[in-house]
């Protein structure tokens, strides 16, 4: 059983495909590949939310299915949960 | 992969269908009680009431002339009845209808009254269903089924498993020389400009942005507040979705990663040649798989997270879902549940495989969910009031 998953290798960002507590290790698949990948989770990351797979600085973007889907707007750990507060869309 | 034979209905013009529909086309609103009577006297045809079809003008006519000529013309019907309550533009559906070389005759009520319309048309009627029920299938190859795709209550699970798996999908269609069609215009905002880098020429990437253009500019006329606050929804950013980006690409991961699109196309607009086709169409579910069945199209791939229950009354809708919940207390709406895959238990690859021999199984005669349950959607787009 995994606890979330990864498009694609270029993804800085994994989805939870359960409800994950802060402080649990967690284990995923990247989706192109099948290899494993195993974060520390920061914070609380509810099913079909984001977890970052490396540290992400302001005004990076945050990539999923190997696309730029916004930029950074507070920094994020490895491990943080990615969302409203610290990601936005680029259009407006 | 290799291309999977089917059992077909090969059509006159060389068209392949998957259903054998003898259809009681009603011209506009007025005729749709004649229809459904007709319908009611002759067991195995089937009236597709509608809201349209008096004093529409323009390009709004033209659609919808394509719209009822296109559903007439499907390879899904083998013979069509239309029923109008004056003879001009009934004519014009069944000479649209009569080029594919099928069986089509239309009653106008007008000088007739609907009681002698309903007696005329359920002879007519009886003679084409006893015709149908003797065409036999043949095999077919799988690459002959034209396949539509759209998604509908998306959810994290839509981008996580159930759209890739149409993505899939949809790469080993168009590459056994399948014909294949996306839209959903609305839905793209935000993925536009990597949607129109998936064009296969500069021709296509053209006809593409048009469309688009032409959305957008539709909803910035009609717009009375600015679609930041809703897009994404309050509910997609519970569910874990942060941008309208990520909204959209999710939505693109219906046409995978490795195939690109030979053309866009205008609504119920008919592809000229294989591979897959860009169609501008509504996001609202009814209203898109009519487009497409009247496009041509003959089975229509539909992944859903909440749970859409939508279906066509002559394109058949497969569903599929990757959210265990709807699997579960929606079961009767769902053809494919792919949850597995947010369990780590099956590719991507195994589910496109698994979706496939659904497809063949719905090709071949198997009812969809929306079929036994009656899901009968047929709904015109309309682009703005009648005269």
């Amino acid at each position: 059983m995994i606890q979330f998953l990864i498009h694609e290798a270029a993804d800085s960002v994994g989805v939870a495909t359960v409800d994950i507590k802060a402080g649990e290790t967690v284990k995923g698949l990247y989706m192109d590949s099948q290899n494993p990948a195993e974060v520390q989770v920061l914070d609380d990351i509810p099913l079909g939310h984001k977890i970052a797979m490396n540290d992400l600085k302001i005004d990076e973007a945050v990539i999923k299915y190997g696309a730029d889907i916004g930029k950074v707007v507070a920094d994020i750990k490895k491990g943080g949960h990615v969302h409203i507060q610290n990601l936005k869309t680029r259009r407006w | 992969m290799s291309n999977p034979k089917v059992m077909a209905y090969k059509r006159e013009n060389g068209r392949v269908g998957i259903r054998n529909h003898v259809v009681i086309l009603p011209l506009d609103d007025l005729s749709n009680a004649a229809c459904e009577n007709v319908a009611h006297n002759i067991k195995g045809c089937k009236a597709i009431p509608h809201a349209y079809g008096r004093l529409q003008f323009g390009e709004d006519l033209d659609l919808y002339f394509r719209t009822l000529i296109g559903t007439g013309a499907n390879a899904n019907v083998a013979a069509v009845v239309v029923i109008g309550i004056e003879p001009e533009w009934t004519n014009i559906i069944v000479e649209g209808i009569a080029k594919t070389g099928k069986p089509v005759t239309g009653f106008a009520i007008e000088r007739h009254g609907d009681i002698k319309t309903v007696e005329m048309a359920s002879w007519k009627a009886k003679e084409y269903v006893q015709w149908a029920s003797e065409l036999q299938r043949e095999e077919c190859d799988l690459s002959e089924i034209w396949v539509s795709t759209k998604c509908g209550e998306s959810d994290t699970t839509s981008g996580l498993a159930s759209n890739p798996t149409v993505g899939n999908v949809f790469e080993k269609l168009v590459g056994m020389g399948g014909t294949c069609s996306f839209g959903e215009t609305s839905e793209i905002t935000g993925a536009e400009d990597g949607v129109e880098k998936r064009a296969a020429n500069p021709e296509a990437a053209k006809q593409f942005r048009f469309l688009f253009d032409r959305y957008a500019k539709m909803i910035d006329d009609n717009k009375t507040d600015d679609l930041s606050g809703s897009q994404p929804t309050k509910g997609n950013i519970a569910g874990g979705l942060t941008t309208i980006e990520e909204k959209a690409f999710g939505n693109v991961q219906k046409i995978g990663k490795t195939i690109n699109y030979v053309g866009a196309l205008d609504k119920a607009v008919a592809p000229t040649g294989p591979g897959l086709w860009y169609m501008d169409s509504s996001s609202a579910a009814a209203e898109a798989v009519t487009l497409w069945a009247a496009a041509g199209f003959v089975a229509h791939l539909f992944p859903t997270g909440q749970g859409n229950i939508i279906g066509n009354a002559i394109e058949p809708v497969i569903k599929l879902t990757a959210n265990p919940r709807t699997a579960g207390d929606m079961s009767e709406h769902i053809d494919y549940d792919c949850s597995a895959i947010l369990r780590g238990e099956m590719t991507l690859d195994e589910s496109g495989d698994k979706l496939i021999e659904m497809l063949v199984r719905t090709c071949n005669g198997r009812r969809t969910a929306q079929e036994a349950l009656g899901h009968e959607e047929f709904v015109l787009t309309k682009l703005y009031e009648s005269a």
